[in-house]
């Protein structure tokens, strides 16, 4: 426990299991970038997966969309303390995109329009947690909100979903993206709390 | 890595109807660049605890910080900063945080500060720490507010503007203009940034920072202008966006 601050009572509480510590819910859908909003034409979007080996797959927006598609319910937890629940998505899991990739890589760079980077192991963007986005709520994905297609990574705080994605970088030892390299943890549990970096 | 202080309220400024700033005296502060912001952590005597991120208001000063809180409606902690913590209470920040939207004053490239409302916060850390280092870097600061009684740091912008050489410091309302003023109220758009910023061969350095709404115009106004994305940074102000 922290130092009490005299007076200060907070809200009321009621439990709410959903909710990792130190988060409050919101309603809206807040926006936090760090530069312009990339705009993406669907003529030139692609997406691209590189192995460690250097060989590449690549999809076009009409190949993202000729593959199966999801639609996964989730909470979403903002590193600046925000969390919105029950957020519903349409897009590709990545078991899907990476299924033909060979790799024997541990970690993940992805890359996004507009220079952004984040970091995390590739064992998280496996096994039914990650997918690649391009619908949010039954509408198409604003470009403030990563549109025309971003990562989307429900269990790590949301800088991790990379707006605006481009490409999957495999890679065999961990290298820090945009905010990690500016002091943000690497990984980014929002049970551990794991904000900054030390955490 | 960023770590919790102590800090204690020395002082409390009114900056309008709904915003002020706290003097935070904290002993053993490290110091911070311009831009950054503190996580504010307040705990309950039942131990419940509410954390919130703020701007730095001022320049790097030895062991003071200044945060600049405006009131949300229905907030859980901008209302207990602002009417309840006294003079002498203690509370926990932990920071300095953030390492991109900062102004470093060894850097040469001309500034362009936009600032909507309350996200003139950091932005005035920049404007403080120019003078304080003696910084000869020319610096424009374009300030969207709804009237003029909704000005942060009204009075010492005006003496800034007089006094610091190379700063130069114009106004868009957006509902109210006082007398005087040229034009029309209005939101912020191309033309304001075409004329009252620098031209893209100058190749400044852009922070912009306000509620979501402003920051996308802005932004996309910039790189419209000819500015290249890769020198607009962009901060966000609002009751939920940090």
């Amino acid at each position: 426990m922290g130092i009490v601050s005299p007076g200060f009572q907070g809200r009321p509480r009621s439990s709410q299991p959903a909710l990792p510590p130190g988060q409050y819910l919101t309603e809206d859908f807040p926006v936090l970038s760090a530069g312009p909003t990339p705009r993406v034409s669907l003529d030139t979007w692609e997406f691209a997966v590189t192995s460690e080996g250097g060989v590449e797959h690549r999809w076009s927006w009409a190949e993202m969309l000729a593959l199966p598609q999801e639609t996964p319910t989730v909470d979403i937890h903002c590193v600046t303390r925000w969390s919105k629940l029950g957020t519903n998505w349409r897009g590709v899991s990545l078991d899907v995109l990476l299924g033909g990739v060979e790799t024997a890589a541990k970690f993940a760079l992805v890359h996004s329009y507009g220079g952004y980077s984040t970091n995390l192991p590739l064992a998280d963007l496996l096994g039914g947690q990650a997918w690649i986005v391009h619908e949010f709520e039954g509408g198409g994905l604003p470009a403030e909100h990563g549109g025309p297609a971003r990562l989307l990574v429900p269990h790590l705080y949301f800088w991790k979903s990379a707006k605006w994605v481009r490409g999957i970088e495999l890679l065999s030892t961990d290298e820090p993206g945009f905010w990690e390299t500016a002091g943000y943890h690497d990984y980014g549990d929002p049970w551990r709390e794991q904000r900054y970096q030390g955490d | 890595m960023a770590m919790w202080h102590v800090a204690h309220l020395v002082q409390r400024r009114r900056e309008t109807a709904t915003a002020c700033t706290l003097v935070l005296a904290v002993d053993d502060w490290p110091g911070h660049v311009p831009g950054q912001h503190v996580d504010v952590r307040l705990t309950a005597p039942d131990g419940y605890q509410a954390e919130r991120s703020y701007s730095i208001s001022s320049a790097p000063d030895g062991n003071t910080v200044e945060l600049t809180v405006q009131r949300v409606p229905d907030g859980e902690v901008s209302p207990y900063l602002i009417d309840v913590f006294s003079v002498g209470d203690p509370v926990e920040i932990r920071g300095p945080v953030g390492g991109w939207f900062v102004w470093r004053p060894t850097e040469p490239a001309p500034v362009l500060l936009v600032a909507g409302g309350s996200g003139i916060a950091p932005l005035m850390a920049m404007v403080r720490a120019r003078r304080a280092t003696g910084s000869g870097v020319p610096f424009r600061l374009i300030y969207s507010v709804r009237t003029d009684r909704d000005v942060y740091f009204a009075d010492e912008l005006r003496h800034r503007a007089a006094d610091d050489q190379g700063l130069e410091i114009s106004y868009v309302y957006t509902r109210q203009a006082p007398d005087g003023w040229p034009g029309q109220p209005h939101r912020i758009g191309p033309e304001d940034i075409r004329e009252r910023g620098w031209p893209p061969e100058r190749e400044p350095q852009c922070f912009v920072c306000g509620p979501t709404g402003l920051v996308e115009a802005v932004a996309d106004s910039l790189v419209a202008v000819g500015h290249d994305a890769q020198r607009v940074k962009t901060e966000r102000f609002g009751p939920t966006g940090g």
